[in-house]
């Protein structure tokens, strides 16, 4: 991150001005932002969803997505305005001088072809390698990647391939032809901590060694620390400021800029477990399970106290999700069993009792896809009050009142509508309601936050710890977000392929000495500090990070 | 390679038993009809005596199941019994229809199937264009037309105002290929015409709706031209609804061309149907019947080995 000598100027964009086409007219998204980027700078685009950051990235390469149009401004790069070029000239530039690396790594790869296959398509299209060359390259490009086996990867398809192995491969692909300039849309945030840092440390090296441009967009700004020269906060399509890393996160301007960085800070006081011999609201003993054949949860066993959040973390693939599955019933376990207040459950949901299905209840990630989009609000929290509780009439309507005044949400303006009409953050409170309906002592939260920008998160999780003093409830609140831990938990347990590696209360666990896997853990969340990121390469060696960590 | 392989065993044992329950449906329904068998091929010459010599000569008094278990031996090894009208062994009375209906399937079927496609994905690429509005209308227009009404617009325009191609498709042995297909060809437009539509708005369809897929946005943001990331990109991952519907087309070219053999007296398998239906000659009405449903069942399953074939995580597990 040290000062670059005053490069020429790449990109210069002046008051674009964005459109986006809904319910049948223009409405403008991106209000007149400017930016300047000189070569081989990294600039930083930091907000919350809709901010405009994805649509003020791909308006860099001239791109407008569907529904979307350029309405005013202009966006120059190295001499030459987009805004009024032609989709043949726009095209020359994409992929050759402009790259550009999606967020989801999974998705924007063609399952279709293999990877080396799509990295050769734009050098081969531009003539600028012969196949073999491009296919050389590729293997190079991989090797400085750092991806495994570099020869032969490039040969698999991308369902072959791991989510941050295909993240180098397509920051490698946009390599291809040594453009000027990358567009990096959230190219972490699909992925777990411990693979997002050596995601970020490939990128940071390639675009060192290559001095590419780069515009690095994303809503995390420990992230953005450490990859960007200088920032630039954006807010529903307006600038908020921008300057460099280092005075951004030293002396912030603006009071939105603030709001970002202190969002963190929510934190309530660790509760200790019951003394004496008290039981525990859920008690899993000894559980196995197991995907047909594939043994995905080896002799997982923790307690949850009443009034208690157990944080359950891990990796994507860990078992976090399948031990709700065992405790819910979904998925009966092939060994072990499961206690419900000393009391045992049967394995299966279809042998469980209806008090003892209300009991346990789930609020999930996606509260998109958790609602159904044509049921109306009520019935949607109508529905398990109605089947636990039998009410009905005016009782069941005055249930659904009292349940949307728990989760704040004025009741006459709520209690009509559909899911679609709603914000997330307030999808994800509906879902809290249709969990509280039932009347549960035992709430199953599943990365209820990871899904919504900081600011809602930092609601929900309030919402949540108020209803768990007020109710006395038991939370088993599944993440892969630490600082959310750290936040809320009373205790945490630590899975890692299938098996519980370390557990205690939270304090304990956030104080060393740590198992080395939650030390791994632990240490790769990114920091505000913009030399985190060195300081931890440093410290383990650029091989030891990540997937191919040694513990 | 060996799950793919696992998968298709699995297919072919269900097409199996699928075409086992299918031959009951087709024995009871026959054995359903009203009237007596025996009667009525005997006609006015339906003395009682008669009569039950003829059910003693069919074996009509033997009781169903017993009737339909040799029925289905039979079937098995090729053998589908005698006519009732002509005393020629069902399967050499069926054997050159047949041929003449697969012919003609074929010859349908290697103008349609490229077509449909490549229109297709023509279509996909100029979507919302003057071409895609008239190539949609006329493949609609074709698509609900009855066959029979398109059989006679293409005699009147092409073999009568137009003498280019014979009205009547009539065959004989000597024939050379050239010619067949220049006689023939009448009655394979026609197919071409209904079958195009279905395959061709499948092949838009199924590409249009992968435009919005994120690779489909990286192909783009690498510069590919709308043509490749049509082709290269869209058609490689739209297969397997491509195929199915194919597969179903194919099946109707060999199942539905009743009408079109009528209209162009092609001694096709379908006119053999109507024959047989019309004399109440079972064991050819049976026969056919179970080769239709054979078609159908080995067309699908074509289907479905093509779309696992195209599908890449079965090609190349993990």
């Amino acid at each position: 991150m040290a000062e670059k000598p005053e490069k020429s100027v790449l990109l210069d964009i002046k008051d674009l001005r964005i459109e986006g086409y809904s319910d049948e007219k223009w409405i403008e998204i991106v209000h007149g932002v400017s930016l300047t980027l000189r070569r081989g700078e990294v600039l930083g685009l930091i907000g919350e969803s809709g901010a405009g950051k994805s649509t003020i990235g791909l308006a860099a390469m001239g791109y407008a997505r569907d529904g979307c149009r350029i309405s005013g401004g202009s966006v120059e790069f190295d001499g030459m305005e987009l805004t009024t070029s032609t989709e043949a000239e726009l095209r020359v530039l994409r992929g050759s001088r402009i790259a550009y690396v999606a967020q989801s790594a999974a998705a924007s790869f063609n399952p279709a072809h293999t990877l080396i296959e799509q990295h050769v398509e734009a050098p081969l299209h531009y003539r600028m390698r012969k196949r073999t060359e491009a296919q050389e390259d590729a293997m190079e490009l991989y090797e400085r990647l750092r991806l495994p086996n570099p020869q032969e990867i490039g040969f698999r398809y991308p369902h072959q391939v791991s989510g941050g192995q295909l993240q180098r491969a397509m920051t490698a692909m946009a390599m291809a032809c040594r453009p000027d300039l990358i567009i990096f849309d959230e190219p972490t945030t699909a992925l777990d901590v411990t693979t997002q840092i050596e995601v970020l440390a490939a990128i940071r090296d390639i675009v060192d060694q290559f001095d590419t441009a780069a515009i690095y967009i994303t809503h995390d700004l420990a992230v953005v620390a450490q990859m960007a020269d200088k920032i630039k906060v954006l807010l529903k399509g307006d600038e908020v400021e921008e300057s460099s890393t280092i005075e951004m996160l030293e002396h912030p301007k603006e009071e939105y800029t603030r709001s970002l960085w202190a969002v963190r800070s929510f934190k309530r006081p660790q509760k200790a477990r019951p003394g004496g011999d008290a039981v525990p609201v859920v008690s899993v003993q000894h559980v196995d399970a197991a995907y047909g054949q594939t043994k995905v949860l080896d002799d997982v066993s923790f307690d949850i106290h009443a009034g208690m959040t157990v944080a359950v973390v891990g990796e994507s693939g860990s078992g976090k999700s399948t031990t709700a599955r065992c405790i819910t019933g979904l998925l009966p376990p092939t060994a072990g069993k499961i206690l419900f207040n000393g009391e045992e459950l049967p394995p299966s949901y279809r042998n469980r009792t209806k008090d003892q299905l209300r009991q346990a209840q789930m609020i999930y990630q996606m509260a998109d896809t958790a609602l159904n989009p044509k049921v109306k609000i009520h019935e949607i929290i109508g529905r398990p009050a109605q089947f636990y509780s039998g009410l009905s009439g005016a009782a069941l309507k005055a249930r659904v009142d009292e349940l949307l005044d728990l989760i704040e949400l004025e009741p006459s303006q709520y209690y009509n509508r559909y899911p679609p009409e709603l914000s997330g953050g307030q999808k994800q409170r509906i879902g809290i309601a249709r969990a509280l309906a039932a009347d549960p002592t035992f709430i199953i939260c599943d990365e209820v936050t990871s899904a919504l920008d900081q600011l809602v998160a930092e609601g929900i999780l309030k919402l949540l710890d108020k209803l768990q003093r007020e109710l006395d409830l038991a939370y088993m609140f599944i993440t892969h977000d630490l600082a959310t831990v750290r936040a809320i938990a009373d205790e945490v347990v630590v899975m890692r392929r299938g098996k519980v590696v370390e557990q205690g209360p939270k304090d304990e666990m956030f104080t060393p000495p740590h198992h080395p896997y939650t030390d791994l853990l632990l240490s790769s969340v990114p920091e505000m500090d913009p030399n985190w990121l060195s300081t931890v390469l440093e410290e383990r060696g650029v091989d030891n990070v990540g997937e191919a960590a040694n513990i | 390679m060996g799950d793919v392989l696992a998968i298709i065993l699995k297919r072919l044992a269900l097409g199996v038993v699928t075409l086992l329950v299918i031959s009951v449906l087709i024995f009871s329904a026959v054995e359903m009809l009203p009237g007596d068998v025996a009667e009525a091929v005997l006609g006015q010459s339906a003395t009682p005596e008669n009569v039950a010599a003829m059910r003693e000569k069919l074996g009509l008094d033997q009781p169903a199941p017993v009737r339909y278990l040799s029925w289905l031996s039979g079937a098995v090894t090729g053998d589908f019994g005698v006519s009732l009208t002509s005393d020629e062994r069902v399967a050499e009375k069926i054997g050159p229809r047949l041929v003449s209906t697969l012919f003609l399937a074929t010859y349908a079927a290697v103008i349609a199937v490229p077509l449909a496609i490549v229109l297709g994905v023509l279509v996909a690429l100029l979507r919302n264009t003057v071409f895609d509005r008239v190539a949609n209308v006329l493949t609609l227009t074709s698509i609900s037309s009855p066959e029979f009404f398109l059989g006679y617009i293409l005699i009147l325009y092409l073999a009568v105002k137009a003498p280019l191609f014979p009205a009547i498709a009539s065959l004989s042995k000597d024939m050379s290929l050239p010619e067949l297909l220049h006689r023939t060809f009448l009655p394979a437009l026609t197919m071409v015409l209904v079958v195009t539509a279905h395959m061709m708005r499948m092949t838009r369809a199924a590409i249009i709706n992968l435009l919005a897929s994120p690779y489909i946005e990286m192909a783009r943001l690498k510069g590919a031209p709308a043509w490749k990331v049509i082709v290269r990109h869209a058609l490689p991952n739209a297969w397997a609804p491509i195929i199915n519907v194919v597969a179903l087309n194919l099946a109707y070219l060999i199942t539905g061309v009743v009408l079109v053999e009528v209209v162009f007296v092609y001694p096709g398998i379908g006119q053999l149907l109507v024959d047989a239906v019309s004399k109440r000659d079972f064991p050819v009405v049976q026969a056919v019947c179970l080769i239709f449903a054979a078609t159908f069942i080995l067309l699908n399953l074509a289907a479905d080995i093509g779309a696992i074939l195209t599908n890449p995580r079965l090609r190349h597990p993990k």
